[in-house]
């Protein structure tokens, strides 16, 4: 559809033009619910609507008074600082776990490769709640299966425990890393790192210095993506974790089920900020994989 | 005979590509060993967990061991409570659950069964030491000694085991109970019961000599004593002192557990109580799953539960139908952008593409808040309706705890999930097909009937299969925009963990819901390929 051709029919040139009408509206859809949040939370009453004031553009009508409640109050705080102690860790196993595996995955001979892959992928596919259920039960009270014995307990428990919660948002990352890296992995020509191995380096300077710059986009999105489904996972924390371990998405969900406050606008324009900011460094990160691979960017 | 063709090192060139192969095949899997290590560890077993919760039933059998055993031939459908032998076990086994306080644990195990166990457990729980005033009444009355708290102790234990008792510090756990012999060969049943009393009383750090034992042991001792062979070793003063309490023994009336139970609570005289315990006494049940299909296990096999108690079938359909609906609006609004984006010239559609991306990148809390904050009768949306004037102001709309709450909400949330693959599809057909076939004398519409459409399926299925699996589990947003007509069967899992700790019938409700979703999962893979799933354009 690059434009209306000049010998078109007046029934075309209505279908044309009301077939971007509907587009527009859809896309309104998608992003007015998103943006209508940001003039809000500068709403100067505990209103969830537009005040006359805010319609009037009067400068009384509006105020940062839940940005300062959301940087003053000791709960939103706790709840900011767990997310920043816990999303970083897990991404950090899911990518090195993950990067691993996807080298792994993309070497041409993988016996069972499909079912390995299948179980690699469920995290993301497996719904979040039951997930959150058997992480509950297994992690209060973890033990090893040992076929033709019996279990064996392990002497401690993993609820309420921010190790619990990490590994818990690693498992949940780990999908989104192996998508991502065998994607890239995809166009990497194996002739360099034999090339490599040719002039003498090891497989362990091969990797660092030919194949990870390389893959690095792919690993980066990876990881971005494991950063985020952890920063905003809510599902599992709040079956794994206790008060102390509260995220920022738990503190938003109780906030929304409980009572809701003005303040829960101010924190998600902040999230979208940092969405907006996460999409720009994606979209970089994919012209620069691109380039690199030889291909142009689109 | 051919040359065989040799390596460098002088193997056959056969036997080393094969062994290069295996070599390859070694370097790949320990690539991946560690991380197949950590899902399973981290997610694979929870979820085996869970579903080896949904069927395991060990508490009944583990509380009630006696009865268990005897309940065993008892036939619920004869209409009469079990004979005495089921209570007298009862009464053994609630004794020592009680004081493990494990009898509140298995009523409210068995009360998801049979509404109106758990208040009866607690209530026979507070009674059951009743059971055995009789006989330590007949022992006293015997001899003085028996009011002694070490008296049993010292005739059931080993004298080492009294030493070391005495030599105890009263730190940790008291040395665990040894039981002489030749005691426990005459009165098996007695020992036992010590050994219970003995052990669990020492491991709260108290010597069993001096705290007062449980009445059910002088029960059960003046029933074994009565017909117990005098056993060896004994002295002639010990022989003489046994056939006494013998004799006085087989004079006394003991306390008939079954009176005493059914005095407490009549209930202990229906056969629904016993029938219960007796359906879940084995060790693995089905049970869970039957109730997640509003069933019950009752007198003859599995039958419907009372109209009023049926929610899951309906939930479960429920669920299906908003997420195929959720679906279907995704397809509606999903197609034409995507069709959209696939047309248009690179760097537009590449912006526009940020429309679809920045959602599908905003944090699910945010999107649902928005809706949350939108739909609510005060907010945006009634007000501009009533500022058009197609709402009265004192007629708001319902948009927010029920289903049009639910569907509208998730349909944003996962239309770029439907976008996404639909435009990755629309990108590999060639816009010429569609000239073609209108130069051929298609019109508009027969052209994309006939030729774009059938080439945009793939698209379709994989987008549809993603949106519903995804939508089918969804927890989140239907608990908050959802109230209570617009929830899913996710929503009923979280409340039997949470707060009705049904925890059996939640991992049932999971098992099922996982079946369902690995379904779509393996059409999925069969359809689109796991490969090929792509993120974020």
């Amino acid at each position: 559809m690059s434009g209306l051709p000049t010998y078109a029919s007046p029934g075309q040139r209505v279908w044309y033009y009301s077939f971007r009408v509907i587009c527009g509206l859809i896309f309104f859809f998608l992003i007015a619910p998103i943006l209508v949040i940001i003039p809000l939370s500068f709403n100067a009453e505990n209103f969830f609507t537009f005040t006359p004031e805010m319609l009037a553009l009067d400068p009384a009508g509006f105020s940062t008074k839940h940005y300062e409640d959301f940087f003053s109050n000791s709960d939103w705080q706790l709840a900011l600082r767990n997310s920043l102690k816990i999303a970083p860790v897990a991404t950090i196993i899911s990518v090195s776990l993950g990067t691993l595996a996807a080298i792994g995955l993309s070497q041409s001979h993988v016996p069972f490769r499909r079912a390995i892959m299948a179980i690699l992928i469920s995290p993301m596919i497996v719904p979040l709640i039951i997930s959150a259920t058997g992480m509950y039960f297994f992690y209060s009270n973890p033990y090893i299966p040992i076929p033709f014995y019996g279990k064996v307990e392990l002497p401690f428990t993993l609820t309420g425990t921010y190790i619990g919660v990490v590994l818990a948002h690693a498992a949940l990352g780990i999908p989104f890393v192996i998508i991502t890296v065998t994607a890239t992995l995809v166009g990497f020509d194996n002739s360099l790192t034999r090339a490599a191995a040719n002039m003498g380096a090891g497989p362990v300077t091969t990797f660092f210095r030919i194949q990870m710059p390389l893959i690095l986009p792919g690993v980066v999105s990876g990881g971005l993506f494991a950063f985020i489904t952890s920063f905003d996972e809510v599902v599992v924390v709040l079956f794994v974790g206790s008060a102390g371990q509260k995220t920022l998405p738990w503190q938003m969900f109780t906030g929304l089920r409980e009572q809701i406050s003005p303040t829960i606008l101010a924190v998600a324009t902040i999230l979208i900020g940092i969405s907006i900011l996460l999409l720009i460094v994606l979209e970089v990160l994919r012209r620069r994989s691109e380039r690199l691979r030889g291909m142009s960017p689109s | 005979m051919a040359e065989q063709v040799l390596a460098a090192d002088g193997r056959p060139l056969k036997t080393s590509l094969n062994r290069a192969l295996r070599r390859q095949k070694l370097r790949a899997l320990m690539l991946i060993a560690p991380l197949l290590l950590f899902i399973l560890l981290s997610f694979v077993m929870p979820i085996a967990d869970m579903l080896f919760r949904s069927v395991e039933n060990q508490i009944v059998g583990e509380t009630l061991p006696r009865t268990v055993v005897e309940l065993k031939d008892w036939d619920a459908t004869s209409g009469a409570e079990p004979d005495a032998a089921v209570f007298e076990a009862l009464a053994r086994d609630l004794s020592i659950a009680v004081e493990e306080k494990s009898h509140t644990r298995l009523g409210s195990r068995l009360n998801y069964e049979l509404t109106g166990i758990s208040s009866l457990f607690r209530k026979t729980g507070r009674s059951v030491d009743e059971v055995g005033e009789a006989a330590q009444d007949a022992l006293e009355a015997l001899s003085p000694a028996w009011a002694e708290r070490s008296a049993f102790g010292g005739l059931l234990g080993t004298a080492r085991w009294t030493a070391d008792l005495d030599a105890w510090d009263g730190e940790g756990t008291a040395p665990a109970f040894e039981a002489r012999p030749e005691m426990a060969a005459a009165l098996p049943e007695t020992t036992r019961l010590y050994t219970s009393f003995a052990n669990m009383v020492g491991a709260e750090g108290d010597n069993p000599l001096t705290e007062k034992q449980w009445p059910i042991v002088s029960h059960v001792f003046a029933q074994e004593i009565v017909t117990a062979e005098t056993p060896d070793g004994l002295d002639a003063f010990g022989q003489a002192v046994f056939s006494d309490v013998k004799a006085a023994m087989a004079a006394t009336t003991l306390d008939d557990p079954k009176a005493i139970f059914i005095d407490v609570d009549e209930d202990w005289g229906s056969t629904d109580v016993w029938r219960t315990i007796q359906t879940y006494s084995p060790a693995y049940t089905d049970g869970y799953f039957l109730n997640s299909i509003d069933r019950l296990k009752g007198a003859d096999g599995s039958e419907a539960r009372p109209e009023n108690e049926q929610v899951y079938v309906t939930l479960f359909i429920r669920t299906m139908i908003m997420s195929f609906t959720i679906t279907v609006s995704c397809i509606v609004l999903g197609y034409p952008i995507a069709w959209l984006l696939a047309n248009l010239p690179a760097r537009k559609a590449n912006l526009l593409m940020i429309l679809v991306l920045l959602p599908f990148w905003t944090s699910l809390l945010v999107r649902t808040s928005a809706w949350k904050v939108l739909l609510q009768q005060q907010g945006v949306i009634n007000d501009i309706l009533v500022w058009i004037g197609l709402v009265a102001d004192d007629n708001r709309l319902q948009l927010i705890n029920n289903q049009t709450g639910t569907i509208i909400a998730m349909t944003h949330i996962l239309l770029p999930f439907m976008i996404l693959p639909l435009y990755s599809v629309m990108k590999t057909i060639p816009p010429t097909y569609l000239r073609a076939a209108k130069s051929l004398g298609a019109t508009n519409w027969t052209a994309f009937w006939r030729v774009y459409f059938p080439q945009s399926i793939p698209g379709i299925g994989a987008g549809s299969i993603l949106a519903f699996i995804l939508s089918i589990g969804y927890y989140i947003t239907p608990e908050i925009v959802g109230g209570t007509k617009g929830v899913f069967i996710s929503n009923r899992i979280a409340y039997h963990i949470s707060t009705s700790l049904n925890w059996g019938l939640a991992a049932a409700l999971g098992a099922i819901l996982l079946a369902i979703v690995m379904l779509f999962y393996y059409a999925y893979d069969k359809i689109v390929g796991i490969d090929n799933v792509k993120l974020g354009g």
